[in-house]
């Protein structure tokens, strides 16, 4: 116990009266570890970003895409028939999310004249299996379906269209046909290309246009078929494509078609550039290393004759060798824990989102993850060990009578 | 029983060429507890060989060393260590001050190798030993602060910190001048009868050596007792009126 004790107040004297040095032979592990501290938890920011951003598109892993249709005419089940059967299927394999979506297009009374636009009719559900997050106002919720007003979340470019520059005005559109109505603009996402206009419009309002049997004037020109997505863990995927099929094919007697659909390549990729990043990070890490053992070996032969004297103080070579080998681990560790507290600051206050996702929110921005910061810890320790090993084993191999003769 | 035995002591060294250099040859000498020894001898006469045979630092190459009547030879390293930390103190001819701790600190090291009390008041303990050596104010300084003559007192308050049983001292004054050599090598010897601790001196200064209640010649690697000269009674009678 005092022998311990005894070795850290030793080791802790020597990096305290060799200040300078240390903290010069430190530099090389502080960069290491702030460096691959934070390029691990930038990796993990950047992979999800890099995950939402393909999760916009064809939905979270595993999303099952569920289309039905009369093989004989292609025309789409009955609606009301469909809903009941999938509420059904919905509700007996305790699926938490599911979205229709029907692609179909509007006339929009627009400042510079009515224009026809493509307008994706969904289930406030699809925001969460795509995630969706409106830079401004928010996302179709399940309110919108009976509101009497359709709600629409629109692109920048629509409101550019629109002629508004933000929501404070709180925007409508009147959406022509033989049955005019005012639509509401609930939010705005970031999407698309250059000034193409994005539309999504839920699925249902209360209004009758919307009513059971009533033509619906934004669709009346062109109605596709509609999908049902549903999010299921993706181990039960497979399982899931297959009852579906059977159930709302035998429920309806049509063909159901369903297919996974979103980007399950991507989790590869990202192993990838996880690993790139890891391989650098350690890289740097050994480069620091190496720094911290040239110091150790150059000092500890300045030291030899310091060595000796304790030696004479009836120091064993365990003491010398603990000595020696924790002053490394000791720096090292303090280097470290030091690296890791600067990176949680940098990460934390990068403008990510800005710089990264093109300003758009992340639905689930990760924290500064853990397992980043004990690596950085562990790994400046090791390093400390490793770089001190050989010094240790100098010093407990020198000479006595040598080291102390003048 | 002796303190310290050695008896037919040899210590040889292989040279890189394949010869054999005898530097002790046939050492015998006893030392009681509390007793004052010098061992004088020109440079190169194996003096300091002697000393770090008797401080455990080193092991002849023959003969039979003895400490508290228990042979040393099959010693083990850590038990050695052990030993030469409880058993010695050392006070080295160029001081050997670890280098940017303080006066305190320095003191203080020995006891970081200490068990139980010892280590736990270490720093208290310091200060008293400085006290005793007249260096009390002088506890938070660096040795590159301190003149040679106080940092030889500062490494003999080290080499009494753990209340040794022997002192060996290898040329104390070596590094001083003549009137500092011989304020130092009073307070060793003073500080060490004291602590009821032997005193090994080794030294080429004559009057040095007279301070010792038996005298040595070490003279190609053989230890003799030292024949009494009148100069050398003149020395220790004006030591002893000054
Ligand atoms: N390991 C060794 N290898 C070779 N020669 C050695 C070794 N140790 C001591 N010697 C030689 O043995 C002789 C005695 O050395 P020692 O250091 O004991 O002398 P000393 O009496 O203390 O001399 P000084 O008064 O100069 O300190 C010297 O000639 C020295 O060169
Ligand atoms: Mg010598």
């Amino acid at each position: 116990m005092i022998a311990v004790l005894g070795a850290l107040s030793e080791a802790w004297d020597e990096v305290r009266v060799h200040k300078s040095r240390v903290v010069l032979s430190l530099v090389g592990v502080f960069l290491a570890v702030f460096a691959m501290t934070s390029v691990t938890a930038l990796g993990l920011i950047v992979a999800q970003v890099q995950q939402e951003g393909a999760e916009r598109g064809s939905g979270r892993p595993a999303t099952v895409a569920v289309n039905a249709y009369d093989p004989m005419t292609g025309m789409p089940p009955d609606a009301a028939e469909w809903d009941a059967a999938v509420a059904e299927l919905v509700d007996r394999h305790g699926i938490t999310t599911a979205a229709t979506i029907s692609y179909g297009e509007g006339l929009f009374r627009l400042p510079g004249g009515t224009q026809r636009l493509q307008t994706m009719r969904v289930s406030p559900a699809y925001g969460e299996l795509h995630r969706k997050e409106p830079v401004e106002g928010r996302w179709l919720r399940e309110g919108d379906r009976t509101s009497l007003s359709p709600a629409l979340v629109v692109n920048e470019a629509f409101l550019e269209l629109l002629g508004v520059p933000d929501l404070s005005s709180r925007p409508t559109v009147v959406l022509g046909g033989p049955t005019p109505v005012r639509a509401t603009i609930v939010g705005v996402i970031r999407e698309g290309y250059g000034s193409e206009p994005i539309v999504y419009r839920a699925d249902r309002s209360g209004g009758p246009w919307d009513a059971p049997g009533a033509v619906d004037p934004a669709t009346a020109m062109y109605a596709g078929p509609s999908t049902l997505e549903l999010w299921v863990p993706p181990d039960q995927a497979e399982q899931v494509m297959e009852v579906v099929a059977r159930d709302l094919g035998a429920a309806l007697d049509v063909q159901v078609d369903t297919y996974r659909q979103d980007a399950s390549g991507l989790e590869e990729t990202l192993a990838m550039l996880r690993l790139a990043i890891r391989c650098a990070g350690i890289v740097v890490l050994v480069l620091g290393g190496l720094g911290v053992l040239n110091i150790g070996l150059v000092t500890v032969r300045q030291r030899i004759r310091e060595i000796g004297v304790r030696r004479s103080f009836g120091a064993t070579s365990g003491r010398i060798f603990s000595a020696v080998m924790l002053e490394s681990v000791c720096a090292t560790a303090l280097a470290g824990v030091a690296a890791v507290g600067c990176s949680i600051v940098l990460v934390r206050n990068l403008p990510l989102e800005q710089l990264l996702n093109d300003g758009i929110p992340l639905a689930d921005t990760p924290g500064f993850p853990v397992a980043a910061a004990v690596e950085g810890l562990v790994a400046a320790t090791a390093v400390g060990a490793l770089a001190g090993l050989l010094p240790a084993l100098i010093a407990v191999r020198a000479k006595v009578i040598d080291a102390i003769r003048f | 029983m002796s303190l310290l035995s050695l008896s037919g002591i040899s210590r040889r060294v292989d040279l890189p060429d394949g010869s054999v250099l005898p530097i002790l040859t046939g050492v015998d000498l006893q030392l009681a507890a509390g007793e004052h020894v010098s061992i004088v001898g020109r440079s190169g006469s194996g003096k300091s060989t002697l000393l770090n045979i008797l401080g455990l630092l080193d092991s002849p190459t023959e003969g039979e060393y003895l400490l508290d009547g228990e042979p040393t030879d099959h010693l083990r390293a850590r038990r050695r260590s052990r030993l030469r930390g409880e058993v010695f103190g050392f006070v080295f001819q160029q001081f050997n001050l670890l280098p940017r701790r303080t006066a305190a600190e320095n003191v203080a090291a020995p006891l970081l190798y200490a068990r139980g009390r010892d280590f736990l008041r270490r720093r208290r303990t310091a200060l008293e030993m400085l006290d005793r050596v007249g260096l009390g104010a002088r506890a938070d300084q660096v040795p590159e602060r301190l003149s040679g003559g106080e940092q030889q007192r500062v490494a003999i308050a080290r080499a009494l910190v753990r209340s040794p049983r022997v002192v060996l001292a290898d040329e104390p004054t070596g590094a001083l001048d003549v009137e500092t050599g011989a304020q130092v090598m009073a307070l060793l010897a003073q500080a060490t009868a004291e602590n009821g601790a032997a005193l090994v001196t080794i030294t080429h200064d004559l009057s040095v050596a007279a301070l010792a209640g038996r005298r040595f010649r070490l003279e190609g690697g053989r230890l003799s007792p030292l024949v009494e000269s009148g100069a050398l009674n003149a020395a220790t009678a004006d030591r002893g009126t000054a």
